[in-house]
């Protein structure tokens, strides 16, 4: 202003219009704020969440956020069903990854009653969750891009998806909440052609993230609405628990896959990608690597993959063959305990968890010796991503945090379980 | 097209003229998407299944602006009263589909939390009765 | 560090506050006395031979309809990760039914404010000195507290609206300056 002070050109009255007004401290005022609510129902809010946002102009200075308007009481409903039973609402709780779900419900369970399962269910337990990953993945960039307008990108995440979820269909009956795993096993075996379906659909899934990659990687609209926006720093980001990919685009070097490996996972050669800043862009990024890592570890997977039963032999939890059902009075009378008494672990407790697409699912299950689950506290990643929400979009804009929303990948039937 | 049955609230008729009736009159659905079936519904909306073909590509997102109000997925209490709210914003004449068993008595989840059906909250006038129906009973059934 | 390592460096550090150790399947699990839940945490988190830098879940259970339990109703599980040296541990609180009151850990671990708020929701565990402990899951109607196992799963609660949140965003507003 050529050297002229700006308090100069108006009187300091001290009222609304004065230089002196304008003044970063004495400037806030309530009644400059108008409050929104995103949410609960809102397009970009990826199934129920609120944020009550206090907005000075665009930007928000003061976020509220609520949770619980899919809460379905799963906790509470495994309480009265048996522990096979629950395996269907597991399905439910992140229902763009139900086998994930499964297995990691399976796997607490197996390692209470103290049950290893044969080592091709192992194999085809690691290749249907990491479809599941790059169907998570799929969809949560997918969604992502176009919240932030780029709606074609969702096209071609959702053409890949599809083609993901054909196998799935074919292998388990069902596409989405699929219920493939049983205690000690799985509930069928793969078809004969699954492992060439299996790599064919990759190569379309690699080829749907490379469009998507060109499409997004160099345009200047996408690089300037995510690059250092709704930034979280590494220690604020471990102090929320969090974990999975969104941890590692914050900078840490952690995958359970590595860390505490399960399933042969310290078998497969593959690589973790980590992001630097913690910004949305390295959120939806890191997720776009993961894809191809998980591809990587399928087509090792499909190699490895030994021949056998899917299902253990134990008989506390495998259902006869149906000709020993039907044959002799040993296996009626087991397939009986089974279906009537349930499977039934010892006393005790225990926490288990796998790396799932979003980060730690961890069952933190007891039991006390009947065929319910006395109590089943499920570990939901997506609680500790949205507990930070309101953090991380104050100060931005609420373009920014819609973008944001969609890159920590929030899924509410996960979250409010 | 006809009633069934005294007092029962359902309608029966031809498949091929409801969707006649759906392609001729374009109808602006807005998804109140909250669990499950709502990832389903974005994959009826997407290439594959598209349900542009039926003139209801056009998605809209505010309640004033749509007319037919598709309920996908679980509703809570805690919903319940945003479901009703958003029913009552739209401008008649409105129709609503309750999308999966969830919506339409509560599913498998008989319990505190969840409403057993909408038709406690909302008059819905379309049900399907499959626990997530999946992209394909969406356009097959109507 | 071992489990047993970690037991016996807790025991030397807080003599009065462990009770009690439990293997878990290979999870070390030690029982520590409630009303010293916040100095032992603050101890984990800040002792560099612990560095639990991580708060993975917090469980609730109430034990009330098992088959001869003689013990305290409640018991809070909480679960804590070590990201630097790759450990983790879970210590065991038991809450009684009359007063079922614990300091709160929310200072420690950002995480745990919802954590706590959950359990208190879904159990009915109450934390003392919680900056804010309010229902999470179910909404502000909702009288009971679903978990605890005398709550009959079918007991549904209608609600008649939800709530404005505006008495989080004043307390928000004010650590942000606005008056």
């Amino acid at each position: 202003m050529n050297g002229i002070d700006p308090k100069t050109l108006l009187p300091d009255t001290g009222g609304e219009n004065s230089a002196a007004g304008l003044d970063s401290s004495r400037h806030k005022d309530r009644k400059d704020l108008v409050f929104v609510n995103l949410g609960p129902s809102h397009p970009a809010t990826h199934g129920c969440l609120r944020a009550l946002c206090a907005l000075d102009g665009e930007t928000i200075v003061a976020a509220v956020t609520e949770m619980g308007y899919l809460h379905r009481g799963f906790e509470k409903d495994c309480e009265v069903h048996t522990f096979q039973q629950v395996i269907p609402y597991t399905d439910r709780l992140n229902y763009v990854l139900a086998i994930m779900n499964n297995v990691g419900y399976c796997k607490a369970v197996e390692r209470m009653l103290g049950i290893t399962i044969p080592d091709r269910a192992m194999y085809l337990r690691v290749i249907t969750c990491e479809l599941n990953r790059i169907i998570d993945h799929l969809v949560c960039a997918g969604a992502n891009l176009v919240d932030l307008g780029a709606l074609t990108n969702f096209w071609y995440s959702f053409n890949a998806r599809e083609k993901v979820y054909n196998i799935l269909e074919k292998l388990c009956g069902a596409r989405l909440t699929s219920s493939y795993t049983r205690l000690g096993g799985l509930s069928r075996d793969a078809h004969p052609s699954f492992a060439d379906e299996v790599r064919a659909v990759l190569k379309e899934v690699k080829k749907s993230v490379g469009e998507v990659n060109n499409l997004i990687s160099k345009n200047r609209i996408f690089l300037d609405r995510t690059q250092g926006v709704c930034v979280i720093s590494k220690e604020r980001a471990l102090s929320y628990g969090w974990t999975g990919p969104t941890l590692r685009a914050c900078g840490m070097d952690y995958d359970l896959r590595k860390a505490e490996p399960y399933y042969h996972y310290d078998d497969f050669k593959f690589e973790v990608p980590v992001g630097t800043q913690g910004d949305t862009y390295d959120r939806i990024f890191v997720r776009l690597y993961e894809i191809e890592e998980s591809a990587n570890i399928i087509e090792q997977a499909l190699k490895k993959l030994p021949k056998g039963p899917v299902m253990t032999d134990d008989k506390r939890v495998a259902l006869p063959p149906k000709q020993e059902t039907y044959g002799n009075i040993e296996g009626l009378m087991n397939h009986f305990k089974i279906i009537m008494h349930g499977i039934c672990p010892e006393p005790g407790e225990i926490y288990d968890f796998t790396e799932a697409a979003n980060g730690e699912l961890g069952f933190y299950i007891v039991a006390d010796g009947s065929k319910n689950p006395y109590r089943v506290k499920c570990r939901p990643p997506c609680l500790m991503n949205y507990a930070a929400f309101h953090e991380m979009i104050e100060g931005g804009m609420v373009s920014d945090a819609v973008a944001n929303l969609g890159s920590i990948n929030i899924i509410a039937g996960e979250l409010d379980r | 097209m006809g009633m069934t049955g005294e007092g029962f609230p359902a309608v029966t008729t031809r498949r091929d003229a409801v969707v006649a009736w759906g392609q001729k009159n374009s109808l602006w659905p807005m998804p109140f998407g909250t669990a499950c079936c709502a990832i389903e519904f974005m994959g009826v909306a997407a290439s594959v299944f598209d349900i542009s073909r039926f003139g209801a590509e056009l998605v809209r997102f505010s309640p004033r602006q749509a007319d037919l109000l598709l309920v996908a997925g679980t509703v809570t209490f805690k919903q319940a009263p945003i479901l009703r709210q958003i029913y009552e914003q739209m401008c008649e004449p409105k129709w609503v589909i309750s999308m999966g068993v969830c919506a339409s008595a509560g599913g498998f989840y008989n319990n505190y939390c969840t409403v057993q059906g909408i038709d406690q909250v909302v008059p819905w006038t379309s049900i399907f009765p499959a626990v997530r129906p999946g992209p394909k009973p969406s356009w097959r059934r109507s | 560090m071992k489990n047993e390592e970690i037991l016996e460096k807790l025991k030397q550090k807080h003599p009065q506050a462990v009770l009690g150790a439990a293997d878990r399947f290979g999870y070390l699990e030690i029982q520590i006395a409630g009303a010293s839940i916040a100095e032992v945490v603050k101890t984990l988190r800040d002792d560099p031979e612990f560095a639990f830098n991580m708060l993975i879940d917090l469980v609730s259970i109430d034990y009330s309809a098992t088959q001869g339990w003689t013990g305290e109703r409640f018991a809070l599980a909480y679960l804590f990760k070590s990201l630097t040296l790759g450990h983790r541990l879970q210590l065991k609180v038991t809450v009684a039914e009359d007063e079922p009151v614990v300091p709160t850990i929310s200072e420690f671990y950002a995480n745990a404010n919802w954590l706590e708020r959950e359990a208190y929701d879904q159990m009915g565990v109450r934390f003392a000195r919680h900056p804010n402990l309010k229902r999470l899951l179910n909404h502000h109607e909702f009288v009971g507290h679903p978990l605890r196992k005398d709550y009959p799963i079918t007991k549904r609660q209608w609600l008649s609206a939800n709530e404005s949140l505006m008495d989080e965003m004043d307390v928000r507003l004010k650590a942000k300056g606005y008056q």
